[in-house]
């Protein structure tokens, strides 16, 4: 069993799973940072991101200086941004048979892996990340294809050339298989190849092993996923949530009496608690309005945000904020919304109650109706006419590169009465922020990760027990900031083990059984021997029959009888004899009841010795030799065929036949 | 026993007998014992058992073996303990499993040996015990044998029947029992681990207590010392802070157990290497040098060990005869780096420190604990650097988003407490620099917290202002900082926050704020106050429409405060202001509003008539003078503001508080018209008989009629003819007495099994 590790990225995992005759990939996640490296798509033509000057090296050379800019001590490729994909490399992605989606964010990779790699196989994941996920694939496309840039930088990218570079170009890993975003064909051809599953379904693969998803409690239909055979089983835990919010609770209990437990998907944020984020995302949100400035929230069209319309509907009206507008900002803003409301069986048990009231699940449906939160397809159009300041809005995309989140970084970025509130935290808001310096309005980083922490881990792995756990290397020692915060790490026995990008690991167990069935008229013919007190055995001839990796012991076909039964039989055609196979023994022989029974044979002079795997009886008189090992039992005397018989059969009287 | 009682008792007994009926709750056993002391205490026990054979009946029966429940036995017990506690002729019952009867038999024992003991030894305090009665004998054998036991159930009955017995006797022969026992006592100590411990340490603590016994000439401090050594850490701690408690006690002995206290934070500060200094003042009051590994093994052992020192320590602060000299400084140094260790502000370079970092981070209840502890620490001083970390800690704590409400409002509090103790510079009455500094980082956190979604978080900051203001509200430096935040407009809007508890609180911060004219008011030359007298206006609209209590209890707070400070917006026109609120608040269906609305009537009438012992001879407006003028005069505001209809109206009310209120209102002002000579004969005056037939029937309960407009002689009249001090009396009559009324008792318990007839009708 081996595990071929594709993806660095311990939040956004791709992983090849070899089990059985198997080959299974768990997620398919697009590392989005490499696209801080790039300038910034304006929606709405900016003066000061297309005056930027073009970088040159240290000693004048100007040649890169179409392909990067500087800003604020900072270079940017000035080109349509490209992703970090998964290896695609290190195996053959077209012998991969299934790939187990667990979240719509992991799944971003997905057109890359299904569309260029020769993959035949089949996708499986839940309708809510499917949807979602569409709709995320959908946002990016239109982000990027919007602001179509006829420049793709490539120069910089020469190894040579990336070395004299500025940090943190410079430092830049994978720099060669960076690509650009998919178009929304591949995005249709990719996703019709997924199948729709449903929690605790289970998915029989070519009869070897089965696959189930589980609830992980993070999103709507995140999944968790266990791959067993009938004696092991491996669980992927991906995106996991033990906290209180929209989505429906993670089954725990499902992920018990794992041979391996392969983690990812831990909080980016460990040392932030969500709920004092919210906290500090609502009061800051509070202060700045207030005082009649507009807060920014860049974010993913779906996820948290549910959770924090849930908060700011509750807590609008305490903080005197009923009269500010709301604006949800994106190309999929109304799908996201009315999905949510329609997904009710993967929604937590009291979300889920309301649909029976009949309400709407989210409260957010309340907030549309009495106008506070008003949603837009793109800056342009309507939301023009409407917007009204100080207000709130909510867009993408939070890598702050590309979305309408640019125009308002450009237009609000100047007041220091503004605030922009970074919810998301999948990027560093720092880097994110680069681009746009000197900034005069108000940073606010509350990152709000619902994901397991490092405690919450250490609970999961006493409760389930597995009995190897395989996780990014990232997760064994504290972060890097923070090392002496020895609670910031795995912690379990034996020591988990880790993996980073493009590592092949061999999973530490053996596969010692495999199930075979046994056809009702072979099984009738046993005759079982009770060797201990519920244990019985019985010789078996049968012909084993193996399809579809399933195995099936078949009564072995009849001779055919000669039909004339004029003809004589060959000697040949015979077939073998049952009579002249000989009984199976077993049992063991105790050596002193052994020389008790010899004496009381006649036997005597009889001398025991100690052997390394046994005894040696020696009959001294009779120049004879027994020697009892194990699994063998010698009797070496020269030619005296009677005394090897009477010997022999001493010896079968201590043992049982059958 | 009334004739009442004695009729349902039988069938009571009958209940309690039967172990298939339902049993009543523990509450009403207790009641039941309680009420049968009172008559064995008032009357013969004898005559009581003889009235009501029903009782020896019950008694016989629980003597039987059967399955009656444990409650009902200890009840009996105690009851038959209570009725003849002369006779000896129980068993002792002390293996029982259940913990009722346990106790019950133990306290029984106890008696039994102080009462055999009574007449025997008193005479003769050198007795031995060998001489004592063979009951007490048999006692104090079966307590040995119990000692010397292996199984710790057995060990711990014996330990406790001893301490009670040392905690209520304080007689010469308990002196003689000590001697006997204690090396029977020491001999527990030798067992690893100890058993019983925590029993152990009671029994021990309430020897040393003991006003009777010498304790230098039976051994005990040398027990003690042992005990402190041979126990567990988390075990060793009470006992540590009982020694510390006693008035006397050796010195080394204390040493001692200041030591077994400070271990764990000693562990602490080395742990994350402390600067020597601190570490020699609290390793060096003789305690052995232990590693967090064995102290602190484990988180729940950590944490629950770390919690327990710290409330040790804070109640040992204050004492005073706490440990002198107080290790104020690694104290404080101590505490410090755990709340910076739970916080993950720390960075702790060894294993050790590792360790304690992982074990406590993000540790709420350490988190409280050293909060509180820190709070306690501000009544001593600490030098400059220590205090600078202190302030920055706490600060941390108030600005972090991960610290959870309930930590947050110990962080307020504390925070409080630290700058009330921060020294005023000197000649001028302003908050020192190094405060001053803190408050110019602190105000700008407020904002954000008042504005926080959690309701506690804003109530707690709301109360935290309060108290600042109310300590800091004159001094400039504060008042400059305050004014240049957005906290005094953000408090005026939480006036209308959806949770009654802020809204209360934003009530009492606005009043401060508006008594220390902190409110911010855009100046307007047109309207000037403008906005003053909108926040009256304000909180009158709370006062007369909130649906909490809490907001509009808060709002009478802060009305009767201004009217007693002379707050402007009430000194202009005091008279409409007090008729205003007191109309409102008669209204109100929460008798304590009502009930502060007769406090505010009350700040009224003193300061209409003149209490000159009130009065400070230096404030700059000093309330109405006392009455030159005939008191007719003096009453007169007082019946515009119709105070007379309020207070009467209260007299009668269905809330007893507010009822005796109004009564000790009328009494006073009766008396302050003692000396008035109006009209006599109160009879005479036609209005005063329709007064007083008004009154009778707002006491018979219809309140709806209105008395108007009363003259002062009327009033005056009316008061003379009440009478006041009989209603008084009524009223200072418990008004649940019908329901603790033993009648109610017997009916109540006999409901519950549904044994009293009218219920059996109920049944096919």
């Amino acid at each position: 069993m081996k595990l071929y590790c594709l993806s660095g990225h311990p939040t956004l995992p791709c992983n090849v799973l070899k089990f059985k005759s198997t080959t299974i990939m768990l997620d398919c996640g697009l590392d989005m940072t490499s696209t801080l490296n790039f300038l910034p798509l304006p929606l709405v033509q900016s003066p000061r991101l297309s005056n930027l000057p073009g970088w040159s090296l240290k000693d004048g050379n100007a040649f890169l200086d179409k392909e990067l800019k500087e800003c604020s001590g900072h270079v940017f490729v000035d080109s349509v941004p490209e992703f970090c994909l998964p290896e695609t490399e290190l195996i053959d992605l077209s012998t991969v048979d299934v790939i187990l989606i667990s979240n719509y964010h992991c799944m971003m990779a997905l057109p890359y892996i299904t569309e260029h790699t020769g993959f035949t196989g089949t996708v499986y994941a839940t309708e809510p990340t499917v949807q979602i996920g569409r709709l995320l694939m959908e946002e990016l496309v239109n982000f990027i294809e919007r602001v179509p840039k006829a420049q793709s930088a490539s120069l910089w990218k020469n190894k040579d050339i990336q070395r004299l570079l500025p940090s943190p170009l410079k430092d830049a890993v994978e720099v060669s298989t960076w690509r650009r975003c998919y178009t929304m064909q591949e995005v249709n051809s990719a996703l019709s190849k997924i199948q729709l599953v449903g929690y605790s379904q289970k998915i029989e693969l070519f009869g070897a092993v089965q696959v189930t998803p589980l609830s992980s409690g993070y999103a709507l239909g995140s999944s968790n996923w266990i791959i067993q055979s009938h004696y092991e089983k491996v669980s992927y835990v991906s995106g996991s949530s033990l906290l209180t919010t929209h989505p429906q609770p993670m089954d725990q209990a499902s992920l018990k009496n794992s041979d391996v437990l392969v983690l990812t998907g831990l909080t980016q944020i460990p040392t932030a608690n969500p709920d004092g984020m919210v906290g500090e995302f609502c009061s800051n949100l509070a202060l700045t309005v207030r005082n009649g400035g507009n807060v920014l929230v860049p974010c993913y069209p779906s996820g948290v945000i549910y959770d924090l319309l849930e908060c700011l509907y509750q807590y609008i009206d305490s903080a005197g904020l009923s009269n500010i507008p709301f604006y949800f900002i994106s190309p999929v803003a109304n799908s996201s919304l009315e999905f949510s409301q329609i997904f009710a069986e993967w929604l937590c048990h009291n979300k889920q109650t309301k649909v029976y009231l009949p309400e709407p699940p989210f409260p957010h449906a309340e907030l549309i109706q009495t106008n506070k939160l008003k949603h837009y397809p793109s800056l342009h159009g309507d939301f023009s006419s409407d917007f009204r300041q100080p207000c709130v809005v909510f867009t993408g995309h939070p890598s702050l590169r590309f979305g309408d989140v640019v125009h308002f970084m450009e237009l609000w970025g100047k007041s220091s009465l503004n605030t922009v509130i970074f919810t998301e935290p999948d990027f560093s808001y720092l880097e994110a922020l680069a681009p746009y310096q000197p900034l005069a309005m108000k940073c606010i980083y509350c990152p709000i990760d619902t994901r397991l922490n490092f405690i919450q881990v250490s609970k999961l792995l006493k409760e389930v027990q597995p009995l190897h756990v395989v996780c990014p290397e990232q997760y064994t020692q504290p972060p890097p900031a923070q090392s002496h915060r020895m609670d910031l790490m795995i912690d379990c026995q034996p020591p988990a083990m880790s993996y980073r990008r493009a590592e092949v690991l061999a999973l530490p167990f053996k596969r010692r059984y495999e199930k075979i069935e046994i056809m009702p008229e072979l099984a009738d013919s046993l005759v079982p021997m009770e060797i201990k007190p519920g244990i019985s055995l019985a010789t078996v001839s049968a012909v084993l029959h193996t399809k579809d990796n399933k195995h099936v012991l078949q009564p072995p076909p009849r001779p055919t009888q000669p039909t004339g039964g004029k003809k004589r039989k060959r000697a040949s055609d015979d077939i073998p004899d049952c009579k002249v196979l000989k009984p199976l023994l077993s049992g063991s022989i105790p050596v002193e009841q052994f020389v008790q029974a010899l004496e009381k044979h006649g036997f005597s002079d009889i001398k025991v010795e100690d052997t390394a795997k046994g005894h040696i009886v020696l009959l001294q008189e009779a120049e004879t030799l027994i020697q009892i090992e194990e699994d063998s039992t010698h009797i070496i005397c020269d030619n005296d065929e009677m005394l090897r018989v009477r010997l022999r059969d001493l010896v079968l009287k201590f043992l049982q036949k059958f | 026993m009334d004739p009442e009682c004695s009729q349902l008792l039988p069938a009571l007994c009958s209940v309690l007998a039967d172990p298939r009926q339902p049993v009543a709750d523990d509450t009403c056993l207790e009641k039941l014992l309680d009420w049968f002391k009172t008559i064995t205490e008032a009357g013969s026990s004898l005559l009581l058992l003889q009235e009501n054979p029903c009782l020896l009946g019950l008694l016989c029966h629980v003597l039987k073996p059967q399955d009656l429940s444990p409650r009902v036995l200890a009840f009996s017990l105690r009851l038959a303990g209570m009725l003849a506690a002369q006779e000896d002729c129980f068993q002792y019952l002390q293996g029982d499993s259940s913990l009722f009867v346990a106790s019950a038999a133990g306290q029984l024992l106890v008696h039994i040996l102080g009462l055999s003991l009574q007449g025997a030894a008193e005479g003769h305090p050198g007795l031995q015990t060998g001489d004592w009665p063979v009951c007490a004998q048999k006692i104090v054998s079966h307590i040995e044998e119990s000692l010397r036991s292996a199984a710790t159930p057995q060990i711990t009955q014996a330990l406790n029947v001893l301490t009670t017995t040392f905690g209520h006797c304080h007689n010469p022969w308990t002196q003689v029992l000590w001697v006997r026992l204690s090396p029977l006592v020491a001999c527990l100590l030798e067992k690893d681990p100890v058993p019983a411990a925590h029993s152990l340490v009671d029994l021990l603590l309430s020897v040393a207590r003991s006003s009777v016994l010498s304790s230098s000439s039976c051994g005990l401090w040398e027990t003690l010392a042992q005990t402190l050594s041979h126990l567990s850490p988390t075990q060793a701690g009470p006992l540590a802070l009982g020694i510390l408690k006693l008035q006397e006690c050796p010195q080394a002995l204390r040493a001692q157990a200041f030591a077994v206290l400070l271990q764990p934070l000693t562990c602490v500060l080395e742990a994350t290497a402390q600067a020597p200094g601190l570490l020699d003042s609290l390793d060096g009051t003789g305690g052995a040098s232990v590693t967090v590994d064995t102290l602190l093994p484990s988180k729940a052992a950590c944490v629950g060990l770390l919690c327990r020192t710290l409330a040790h320590l804070e109640l040992l602060q204050p004492l005073p005869q706490r440990p002198s000299p107080w290790p104020q400084a690694p104290l404080l140094g101590a505490t410090v780096t755990i709340l910076r260790l739970c916080s993950g502000l720390a960075t702790p370079t060894s294993d050790a420190g590792g360790h304690l970092c992982a074990f406590l981070v993000g540790c709420v209840r350490v988190q409280r604990a050293a909060l509180d502890f820190l709070g306690t620490l501000s009544q001593g001083t600490g030098p400059r650097e220590l205090v600078t970390r202190v302030f920055a800690v706490l600060l941390e704590y108030l600005t972090s988003p991960d610290s959870s409400p309930t930590v947050l409002k110990k962080a307020f509090q504390a925070t409080f407490r630290w700058l009330q103790s921060s020294p005023e510079t000197p000649g001028c009455s302003d908050l020192d620099p190094h405060a001053q500094l803190f408050l110019r980082e602190l105000l700008p956190v407020l904002p954000k917290r008042l504005c926080s979604p959690c309701w506690e978080v804003r109530d707690s900051g709301l109360e935290f202002l309060t108290q600042m203001i109310g300590h800091w509200g004159g001094q400039a430096g504060f008042r400059r900082a305050l004014l240049a935040s957005e906290v005094p407009e953000l408090t005026e809007q939480l006036l209308r926050d959806p949770e009654s508890y802020v809204r209360a609180s934003a009530v009492a911060a606005m009043g401060q704020l508006s008594s220390q004219g902190l409110r911010v008011t855009p100046a307007s030359p047109e309207h000037p106050g403008g906005r003053q007298k909108s926040l009256l206006a304000e909180l009158l609209r709370i006062l007369s429409t909130d649906s909490e209590g809490f907001p509009r209890r808060a709002v009478m707070h802060v009305f009767t405060q201004w009217l007693r400070d002379g707050h402007a917006d009430v000194a202009g026109d005091t008279e409409r202001f007090v008729a205003r609120v007191l109309q409102v608040a008669s209204q109100d269906l929460d008798w304590e509003v009502r009930a502060q609305g007769l406090e505010l009537a009350l700040v009224f009438l003193e300061q209409t008539l003149g209490r000159p012992s009130s009065h400070c001879p230096y404030a700059v407006t000093p309330p109405v003078a006392a009455p030159p003028s005939p008191l007719a005069q003096a009453l007169r505001p007082l019946c515009r503001v119709q105070l007379f209809e309020f207070a009467f109206r209260a007299l009668f009310d269905c809330d007893r508080p507010v009822a005796q209120k109004s009564c000790d209102l009328l009494l006073f002002l009766r008396a302050q018209t003692a000396s008035y000579s109006g009209p006599q004969g109160s009879g005479s005056v036609p209005e005063v008989a329709s007064v007083e037939a008004a009154l009778q029937r707002w006491q018979a309960g219809d309140q709806g009629q209105p008395l108007g407009y009363l003259e002062p002689e009327v009033v005056v009249a009316v008061l003379r003819s009440m009478d006041l001090e009989g209603l008084r009396g009524v009223l200072a009559e418990s008004s649940d007495r019908v329901e603790k009324s033993p009648q109610s008792l017997l009916q109540d318990m006999l409901a519950t099994v549904g044994a009293l007839g009218e219920d059996e009708a109920d049944c096919y």
